[in-house]
Order: C-alpha cells, then structure tokens, then sequence
C-alpha cells in the first residue's frame, strides 16, 4: 500500500497543475486548445448543475417551501430544544454504540485470530452471520424478541444492540486486517527473541496496527453514527424521528422540506467532521515511515462503507 | 419446531411477495447505480475541474447523508417539483442516488491502482483521455475493482429494507404485517434473515473467488 | 496547508451550528403567509377537566396494577400527530382526547397525571407491546376488533367513530368508499382502516400507500401523491379542521369503529375496574367536558357510547 502510493506520485510540476495527484496520470498537462476546450465542457457543465440546482429551488419556492411559516417555527427555542434533544438521542445512540461495537470488535478479532481451532471457527461463524444480516432487521430483532418474551427493552437499547453487532462484526475484521498487516517478519523475529504470544500482540503487533486501521475505524464509525437514523422505524426519538414530528406539524402547513433539509444539515456537518478526520488520519499514517504494515484502506471493508446496513 | 415452520408456509405469500420485490429493487438499483456511480468516477478522475468538483462534492454530500434521510427527501420533496413518481420507483431512485456515491469511489481508488506508467505510456502514445481511460486503465482497474464493488452491492442489497419505511412491501416490511397478523416475531424475523442469507451467500461467495481468482493474475 | 484549510472548515460548520443555541422564546404560531389553512394555534390546551389522583385506589387480583403500584408511575402508550386526539405540540406538551382519557384513568389508578410515562407506539406494534409489558395500557384510537382480542384485551369502548375518507377540496371523483378503485389510498401501517381496504378490496393492491403516520398520508395528499386518506373521521376531522382550504371529509362513514383502551390481555380484575371508571365519566358529566374541550373542537358533537363488557 504505502509502496504503491509512493510510485503513484505524479510529477511535482503536474500535479500542481491538475491540483489532483490521481488525475493527472491519465491526460497531459492541457495545452492552449486544451484548455479551451476544457473550459467551454466546464462552463457548460457549470450551467447545467446551476440550471438544475435553480430549478429545485424554483419549485420550492413556488411550492411554498421557503414560506415565512414553514421555516418560521426554527425560530423558536422550544423548536430548536427539540432537535438539539433529537441531537442528543443520535449521539447517546451512536456513542454507546460505538464503546460496544469496538469492544465486540476487538473480543471477536482475537477469536479469530486465535490458534484454536474451537475459538476460531464460532467467533468467524458469528462476525460472517451479522455481516450478512440487514441492520434493519437486526434492530428489530433487538426490539420485537425480547417483547415477545415480557422483556421489553428499552428502545434506545434495541437500537444499541442492532448498531453493536452489526459494526462490531465489521470491526471485528478491521482488526484483524489491520493485524495482518503488520508483516510477518516482525512477529517471527520478535518470538525469536522469545516474547510470548500475548507480548508479541502487545508490544509488537497492535502499536503499528492501531496506526495501520485507524482511518478505517472513524470512517465506520461514521457509517454506525448515520445507522441511528433507523432508529425512527421503531419510534426511537433519535433526529429524524424528531424531525418527522416537526415537519408532520399541519399548522406550518407540513413542512416537511425545510426540516429534513435542516436534518441532513446536521447530519453532513457531523459526519462530514468525522470523514476529515478519517482522511486525513489515512495522509498522516501514510506519509508516517515509521510503521511497516501499510495501511488498512476504508474503502476495502465494502460492507460497511456502502453504508447504513 | 413445527410453529416455526408454520410461521413460513402460512405467510408464504407475503414472503413470497417481499422477497420479490427486494430482488427487483435490488436488480435495478444495482443497474442504475453502477451506471450513475461510473460516471461519477470518470468525473472525478476527469481533466475538467468542474466536473472533478462536482463529483466531489456529490460523493462527500451524499455519504455523509442518512439513506434513510435520502429516502425521506426523495419522497416529501421531489413532489414539490412537480413530478410524481411511484413508491417503488422512488425507491429504486433512491437506492441508485445513495449506492452510486459509493460505486463512484471503488472505480476511483480502482483506476489508481494501475501503474502509473502504463498511462504515461499510452499518452506517450498520443492517446486521448476517454482514450487512456477506455482502452488501458480501465480494462485493468476492473480487476481491482470488482471485490470492493461486489461488497458494495451487498450492501446494497442490505439497504434495500429501509424501503420499507416509505411504502414499499419489500422484504424488510414483512415484520410490520406479521405483527398485524399476530405471528411470533422471532420466528418470522428468523425467516427474513434465512431469506437473504440465501441471497447474500452465493454473492460473497462470487465475490470471495472473484478476489482470489484475480489476485494470482496481478 | 491542508490541514488547516479542513480545520477552519470544520470551524464554520461549528460556527453554522452554533446559531441554534439562541432563539425566540415561547411557542410559535402559523403567522406570516397564510396561503392555506386558517392559522390555528399549535399550543396545546386542556379541556380544562382536572383529575385529581385517587388516595385509595385498589384494584384486587390484577399483576399490572400491582406493577403500577409498586412503580408509582404508569407508562402509557400514545399517537403524537393526531390533532386533538393525540398530539405533542412544539413545547413537548400532549393534549387531545386520547391523552385525556389516558389521564382521567391514571387518576383512577392513583397515579398524578403528571407522572405518566407517554410512549409513542407506531400503531403495527400495539400488540406487542402491550403483550410485551413495555406499556401499562394503551389509549390511541385502536379499534376494538376480535382478532385483537385474541392477543390483548380491551376496557371501553369509550368513543365510536367511522372510518371515512379524507380528499382534496377539488376532488369531487371520490364520493365514498366505492368510489376508490383506481385510487391511490394511504393510511397507517397496522391500522384497521388499511387492512378493511385490503380486505374488501376497495382499491388494487398496489395502490395502497403505507406509511407510519397518518400525518405523512396528509402531506402525500396534498402533494398529490395519493388520492385519500382513510381512517376514523374523528382523526381526519383533526386534519380538514387544521387546513380546511385544501382538504374535506367526505362525510359518509363505512363502518363502525370502537375505540377501547388496550390492556394486558389475562387481566381481568383491571379490565373490570377500568370499564367502572369510564361508565362513571359518562354518568357524571367528565366524559362530556372532556369531549367538548378536545374532540368537539374539530367541530362536531357526540354522546357517551354504552359499554361493551366481557
């Protein structure tokens, strides 16, 4: 990986011209007709993006959806108390979560690891089966099972434990990947040396693999922080199920449209924070020479970066 | 035991019903998205900056968003432009809408695993950029890009029970009807999950010697 | 450089952020551009009945009173978007017919009304949730049907509506329910209205819109996306009542809908003392004032239905 990206380096002169180090291995720096035509295909492909962007707008506002009335009610602090307490019931969901899914993470990537054949094969059985089931029906799982049985759990949990499996089987194989990285080499000479197994893991091993897997983490735990917006199937008053209660409001005539575009908002900044983050953890840990397994790429855990489930 | 199998045979129509429909939803959003979604990378490796932009800015808005937040827009929203589409078309929509970002990323990082010097030496060559792109880079990308697009589309395949919330009777509303009919949840949801089980293990399977197959030929 | 380009990005999204930390206090009202709808207030507002909790409340042999008791609160599940049946305005505050039935029993019980827990309950999981025990009881405008009582059971029925149609105002194609076919029909998941529509095959199985709440249908409606919405009239004289220049009820009822309380299906002795309380709100006049206060306001009038005990 970090050998790849090293050969991947354009020309310094080119890429400052393209801006883009991928882009320019595919086309010539443009030259004057070049560039002329790039620039009519881009003025064109400027006018049409401004020509769609005014006419959704257009609608919106001939529909009514910039309506003093419908936009009025953020105005107000019991509104906004609202959505900050649907914040809230995101972030409580997706932090508990989290804590959960990386410890299951971590518990069932050990398994796997582990030299033992009647460790290896339950906790890989486990990681494949969440991985394979849709979020959706994990969350329901959590929440009609234990109603079945006079158990009833409360809502937040039932999400909480749907977001745990399901992310914690795809961290789980994160970090093994990440483990795997680490080149062989190292963990033969360091039981060369006569470390044991759990020293081998400890002081050897996790140090360059924590480095290794760290993008991809943040960047699943984007994916499990907009997997609580599932929790609105079952009436669990996390931001959107707010946001259905606000933009269901007939007296502001159903505005629907400001509030979910409030809603997604939100959503992008936050998640849009943590994806930065997330990449800019991948520059740091790929330009770092100090570490020899490469990095774990984000966009090889397909599962989960396609997504909420 | 024979309760649990009754839970089937007695509901097999709805089974029947919301299965075929995620398969449909899932045939077409697969389709679409890897159409839409290859366009979007051919964009963002583009020579034009304003495309590079717009496909950027696409992928990072559209990941970041909620799928469930993309079905809720697609449905109270695109009506006020004055277009009426159906609820599984809409679904369809928005499935193709969210996937297509992701699709747009695999054949990114999939172009840029050819050796650089292959498309330094096709434009040595005097090729055009649609040139390098269709006849060097992405008949090898392709290789590539196959195992992260096939986990892509699982996921996708996944997605498609947030339809459920927005009207469509795929395989992820079949607990809301059950529930109506006074089944034991836990058998009925057993059965859902044994459903894509059976969808989803042949497509990792594919997937896994796919991956094998072509990472000996690298 | 980069990186600090990303940090200050991430500065003025805190910053786009930050502005919902102040606003007007106080609730709003729909003011400005009234292009539909009369401007109704969204405040909630009792009817002004008080319930005061009972001291010496007792209800021998029921495990769920026993449960309340012991928990000095009772957990209630609810609608929240049914306007003057079930609603919880901007301010968090629930009114409505419903939530004072709800509120009237929990006095009842011994519980200050104050201290019910309300949970919203999408109507496909009534069943089980109260099989489950994640409410005590249930007050939402849910049907007494037989095929119900065969997982949960019911006190009452302490109000009867019918299922009718709500349409356009320039709709003049739909004229009852036999004038669906063809017509594009939302309601609620898991509701009776929806399965009496499969049922009796009012309109094609593919025109059947669902969704979780009956508000979305409204909005579907308005937006043309479906034709009607059907359920009780007393829930769609809620929505015409809120936004009568653009929606109607059609007006002619296709069935009869009794409302009763959901209770844990084998508990009798809490049934039994539940139907007492409702036939003394009847008697003594709270039913009524209850009814005027919420109900009645969508404009129509009612009298106390007679029980159906069992």
């Amino acid at each position: 990986m970090s050998a790849r990206s090293e050969l991947a380096s354009p020309p310094a002169r080119a890429r400052k011209a393209a801006g883009t180090s991928q882009a320019t291995v595919l086309y010539d720096l443009p030259g004057p007709r070049a560039r002329r035509r790039n620039a009519i295909i881009g003025a064109v492909a400027i006018v049409g993006i401004a020509a769609v962007i005014a006419f959704v707008a257009y609608r919106f506002w001939a529909t009514g959806q910039f309506e003093a009335r419908k936009w009025e009610q953020f105005t107000y602090k019991a509104i906004q108390r609202e959505l900050l307490a649907g914040l809230w019931a995101t972030l409580k969901a997706a932090g508990i979560a989290t804590v959960l899914a990386l410890l299951f993470g971590a518990l069932f990537a050990s398994a796997r690891l582990s030299d033992k054949w009647l460790l290896r094969a339950p906790a890989t059985f486990v990681v494949e089966l969440f991985r394979a089931i849709p979020l959706l029906i994990l969350i329901f799982f959590g929440y009609y099972v234990p109603l079945q049985y006079g158990w009833p759990l409360p809502k937040m949990w039932a999400l909480v434990i749907g977001l745990t499996l399901y992310n914690g089987s795809v961290l789980a194989e994160i970090f093994r990947a990440g483990i795997n990285a680490v080149p062989r080499g190292q963990s033969e000479s360091a039981y060369a040396i006569g470390l044991r197994k759990n020293q081998v893991l400890r002081l050897i091993l996790l140090p360059q693999a924590v480095r290794a897997m760290l993008p991809a983490i943040v960047s699943q735990l984007v994916v499990l922080l907009k997997d609580t917006a599932l929790g609105f199937i079952i009436t669990y008053p996390e931001l959107l199920f707010v946001g259905k209660q606000i933009g269901g409001r007939l007296t502001f005539g159903l505005p629907y449209v400001p509030t979910y575009l409030i809603i997604a908002a939100i959503y992008i900044g936050i998640c849009g924070m943590l994806s930065v983050l997330a990449w800019w953890l991948q520059r740091r840990m790929g330009r770092a020479r100090r570490t020899a397994a490469g990095v774990v790429p984000i966009r090889d855990f397909g599962d989960g970066d396609a997504g909420p489930l | 035991m024979n309760e649990f199998f009754r839970v089937l045979t007695d509901n097999w129509d709805l089974y029947f019903k919301g299965f075929s429909t995620t398969v449909n939803l899932f045939l077409n959003a697969a389709a679409g998205s890897l159409v839409l979604g290859t366009l979007l990378g051919a964009m963002r490796v583009s020579p034009i900056p304003a495309l590079r932009a717009f496909g950027a800015a696409y992928v990072n808005i559209v990941r970041n968003t909620p799928l469930t937040l993309v079905f809720a827009l697609l449905v109270f929203a695109v009506p006020k432009l004055n277009v009426n589409i159906d609820y599984l078309p809409t679904a369809r929509i928005a499935l193709v809408v969210y996937t297509s970002a992701f699709v747009c990323e695999v054949v990114r990082s999939g172009v840029n695993t050819v050796a650089p010097g292959q498309a330094e030496a096709a434009r040595a060559l005097g090729m055009t950029f649609d040139q390098v792109l269709r006849s060097i880079v992405l008949p090898q990308a392709f290789r590539s890009m196959v195992p992260p697009m096939m986990s892509v589309l699982i996921a996708m395949l996944k997605n498609t029970t947030i339809a459920a919330g927005f009207s469509v009777l795929e395989a992820g509303a079949i607990p809301f009807y059950m529930s109506e009919r006074g089944e034991p949840q836990f058998a009925v949801l057993l059965w859902i999950t044994i459903g894509f089980l059976i969808l989803i293990i042949p497509l990792v399977f594919l997937q896994r010697f796919l991956e094998r197959k072509w990472a000996v030929a690298r | 450089m980069r990186i600090t380009r990303m940090a200050a990005l991430a500065a003025i999204a805190t910053l786009a952020l930050a502005p919902a930390a102040c606003g007007k206090e106080g609730t709003p009202t729909s003011g400005g551009g009234n292009a539909s709808g009369g401007a109704q207030s969204d405040t909630c507002q009792s009817s002004g009945a008080t319930f005061t909790p009972a001291t010496d409340a007792n209800v021998a042999g029921s495990p769920a009173f026993q449960k309340i008791k012991s928990a000095g609160k009772v957990v209630v599940g609810v609608k929240f978007d049914q306007p003057n049946l079930g609603y919880k305005d901007a301010q968090g505050k629930r009114c409505g017919f419903d939530i004072e039935v709800a509120q009237y029993i929990a006095s009842k019980l011994g519980v200050d009304p104050a201290k019910i827990e309300y949970k919203e309950i999408a109507s496909a999981n009534r069943e089980t949730a109260i099989k489950g025990g994640e409410i005590d009881y249930y007050v939402g405008t849910y049907s007494i049907t037989d095929k119900r009582k065969k997982d949960v059971s019911f006190a009452g029925p302490y109000f009867v509506a019918g299922q009718d149609l709500l349409v356009r105002k320039d709709d003049s194609s739909i004229t009852g329910k036999d004038t669906l076919k063809g017509k594009k029909v939302c309601s609620a998941t898991g509701s009776t209205p929806i399965q009496r529509v499969r049922d009796e095959g009012l309109t094609e199985p593919e025109n059947i819109v669902e969704f979780k709440t009956y508000s979305e249908c409204v909005s579907q409606l308005l937006d043309k996306k479906v034709d009607a919405v059907t359920t009780d009239d007393a829930i769609l004289k809620g929505y015409a009542a809120q936004n009568s220049d653009e929606l109607k009820v059609v007006g002619k009822p296709f069935s009869t809908e009794k409302y009763g309380i959901g209770l844990p299906k084998d508990d009798k002795a809490l049934r039994d003392f539940i139907n007492d309380q409702i036939e003394a709100a009847f008697k003594d006049g709270t039913w009524q004032k209850i009814y005027d206060g919420t109900l009645g306001k969508s404009g129509s009038t009612a009298t106390p239905p007679s029980l159906e005990r069992y």
